[in-house]
């Protein structure tokens, strides 16, 4: 059997609203083009033309990383957004190729742990049917860009940032002039106030803003980043015009791409540049460049932007009242709509967060028989679309109040009615040793014990605001810097060892944790964050949030107490 | 070594010397831009063409003035994940104007070979060892882009469009 290009015919049905980016022929080209691309590359990889050297560069460029176990496959879900249609099919693939489940990622990403390198060209396959790929999920290039997951649903937003999420995921698609760039840059975009996509942790974060004539423009943070040396974006332009938005980000990434250090992995992203370089001189350098970028060559035509929020157009709501809900106060109903129901800025609407945070569970795992249970929902009560949010949550973002009881039911009955999104059991973490090739410490084990720790739903209301991330190692994937308290696995002597950090804030207040002291062993972890959350409880004035509690005690208070002899 | 052009092997007609060596009295030749630098002069006299090999790391303004006075800009990539080489051939055709021949020298994978052209490149010397036939397959293997490049020189439009002649 040969395979090669053809012209797809089959569209893929996405339903007709769901807000994604519907492909055409020519995108569908570029993708078939792309797996026979790739086919070709495994072949020679498996025949021996092409050593693992050579090959993995050209693997990387299509998701597929060797783990500890197997290879692992990172799906691209550009911008968190995808149709029910495509969750059933990324089921599929779980079922067929993995062991019946998937992993959610803090990038808005679906990853497969147990891939067999002779199978990625189909499962490549599989995912092009439904518009779908594993493109620059790795590689020193630009990786998927990320919103906020309420993008068209949130009140608070002057424009929907997927278009322009949008229009960069296509700017960037095989770049000629940014696939080889000194490490991996990463892209966040939001359009309102409420930072829901921690864009000053991103080599670049964009905010969508008008001015008094009403016009878009975007405000610009570069230099963000966590792992080894953690910085929060700084803002290099207030305003750039939206017809200057591509210019304005190839003027950064030239900059970073000719000046960024190559000669130390550790310092290669664009944050070490700011950081060196000092923020005034290197936005200098970014103006200068951008001079000579713009004008009409670099020009974002304003019809092409009408083009592509044509695709993002609200689906056909219903002319609804807004609509109380009736729940028996103290049920699992009654707390479920008051953690994971999110206001929709449509009257009689809400959007749903699915918690994929069982108490006990690993968070972001969802099994295949989950994604299609969501996927139907999506279909029957959101329009047929679903939202992944960076903490490693569904969302179903269109649902009519009056459903709401009925999806509650669904999500129940399958395992995902956790009622606790927002609270201190909605823990983030990355995979970790059990997977992960980088980590010096498992996540998985040590969130799933803290996440019974704190089971319980009157505990998770009393606490409120409290967020738990824990990275495996110090590439921070788990963003555990910008948690309220933050658990980073390091190797101590050989040995796995846990640090806690307290009072990191992922908002555009944005605020990287400070460690709290030495390390500790795993067995002794959950009780450390009790004892922090419990002095918190004790000694918080009414209302008080929990960074300014420690704030107004200071951090020997909380190290004096989980440091404590007995 | 043969190089590649437009997808197909082609004689490398010019000869790339050392610091060391004897400048020939004939015959089109690429030299370091240090030599360039306190030579320009003397090697212009000569009727042949001559180039220079520079590193990636080079700004696109160090060679400015002598642009229309090059015949072939040869960029040196040390290794393939090194893509500074990139912004500094498309600084020369975008930036500079530069209209002769930009060659990719050194490390780089036939899976570049497209990038390469529409950064600007025009001619690749593959590394030793590699079969030409490799960027051949390569030259059309996608025929989408999705940005503006050079060689293409409608402005950016739904930042999408086919290659020419695909």
């Amino acid at each position: 059997m040969t395979h090669h290009a053809t012209q797809p015919t089959a569209p893929a049905n996405a339903p007709a609203h769901a807000g994604i980016y519907r492909y055409d022929a020519v995108d569908r080209q570029f993708v078939a083009e792309r797996v026979a691309q790739f086919r070709d590359q495994v072949q020679r990889r498996l025949s021996g033309v092409l050593s693992e050297e050579e090959f993995r560069p050209l693997r990387l460029m299509n998701g597929l990383y060797l783990q500890l176990h197997a290879y692992m496959l990172r799906i691209a879900i550009p911008y968190g957004t995808l149709t029910g249609q495509q969750l059933r099919a990324l089921a599929g693939i779980g079922r067929r190729y993995d062991k019946g489940y998937g992993h959610f990622t803090t990038r808005q990403n679906l990853q497969f742990n147990w891939i067999r390198l002779e199978d990625t060209p189909d499962i490549l396959e599989a995912l092009g049917a439904v518009d779908m790929h594993a493109i620059q999920t790795s590689g020193n290039c630009i990786r998927n860009v990320t919103t906020d997951q309420f993008a068209g649903v949130a009140a608070d937003a002057v424009a929907d940032p997927r278009v322009y999420a949008e229009i960069l995921r296509q700017w960037s698609t095989l770049h000629p002039e940014f696939t080889f760039l000194p490490r991996k840059f990463k892209i966040a975009i939001i359009a309102g106030d409420h930072d829901r996509a921690v864009i000053r942790a991103h080599d670049v974060g964009v905010k969508v803003k008008t001015n008094e004539a009403g016009a878009i423009g975007f405000e610009v943070y570069v230099g963000g980043g966590l792992g080894r040396s953690p910085f929060l974006g700084q803002k290099t332009r207030d305003w750039v015009d939206e017809q200057d938005l591509i210019a304005y980000l190839e003027a950064v990434l030239r900059v970073y791409n000719r000046l960024g250090r190559r000669d130390n992995i550790y310092k290669a992203r664009i944050k070490i540049l700011l950081h060196q370089t000092g923020l005034a001189k290197f936005t200098e350098m970014v103006e200068e460049e951008f001079a000579s970028l713009r004008g009409p060559r670099y020009h974002l035509d304003p019809a092409i932007v009408a083009e592509i929020r044509r695709h993002f157009a609200p689906p056909p709501y219903d002319d609804l009242a807004e609509t109380a809900v009736d729940a028996v106060p103290g049920t699992a109903f009654a707390r479920w709509l008051e953690t994971n129901v999110a206001a929709h800025r449509q009257p009689g609407y809400a959007a749903v967060t699915v918690s994929l945070k069982p108490a006990g569970g690993i968070p972001g795992d969802a099994t295949s028989d989950q994604m299609e249970v969501v996927a139907d929902l999506a279909d029957r009560f959101s329009f047929g679309e679903v939202r992944v949010t960076h903490a490693q949550n569904l969302v179903l973002p269109h649902v009519r109040r009056a459903d709401l009881a009925e999806v509650f039911a669904a999500l129940d009955a399958a395992g995902l009615g956790a009622a606790n999104v927002g609270t201190i059991a909605d823990i983030i973490a990355c995979p970790g040793l059990d997977y992960c090739s980088l980590a010096n410490a498992r996540s998985i084990p040590l969130a799933q014990e803290l996440s019974r720790r704190f089971a319980d739903p009157e505990r998770q209301k009393a606490i409120g605001d409290v967020s738990i991330k824990m990275s495996g190692c110090i590439n921070a994937c788990g963003h555990h810097h910008v948690a309220s308290i933050g658990v980073l696995g390091v190797d101590k002597h050989g040995k796995e060892a846990y640090q806690l950090t307290l009072g990191g804030d992922p908002t555009l207040n944005a605020a990287i944790g400070d460690l709290l002291g030495p390390a500790m062993a795993e067995e002794e972890v959950a009780d450390a964050v009790e004892k922090v959350v419990d002095l918190y409880l004790a000694r918080r004035e009414p209302g008080e949030r929990f960074n300014d509690t420690l704030a107004r005690l200071g951090r020997a208070a909380f190290k004096e107490t989980v440091y404590a002899a007995g | 070594m043969p190089l590649v052009k437009d997808g197909q092997p082609v004689e490398n007609t010019w000869v790339t010397l050392g610091d060391g060596d004897a400048v020939p009295a004939d015959g089109a030749i690429i030299v370091t831009l240090a030599r360039w630098t306190a030579d320009k002069d003397a090697l212009s006299t000569r009727t042949a063409p001559v180039g220079v090999e520079v590193p990636g790391t080079t700004p696109a303004a160090d060679l400015a003035a002598d642009l229309g006075r090059l015949g072939v800009i040869a960029i040196r990539f040390p290794i393939f994940r090194d893509g500074r080489g990139f912004s500094l051939a498309r600084d020369l055709r975008e930036r500079h104007g530069y209209g002769g021949e930009i060659r990719a020298v050194g490390h780089t994978l036939p899976d570049q070979y497209q990038f390469l052209i529409r950064c600007g490149f025009s001619t690749v010397e593959p590394p030793d060892g590699k079969d030409p036939a490799l960027w051949a397959a390569a030259y059309r293997s996608i025929t989408v882009a999705y940005q503006a490049s050079i060689g293409e020189e409608t402005p950016l439009g739904l930042l999408r469009r086919r290659f020419v002649g695909s």
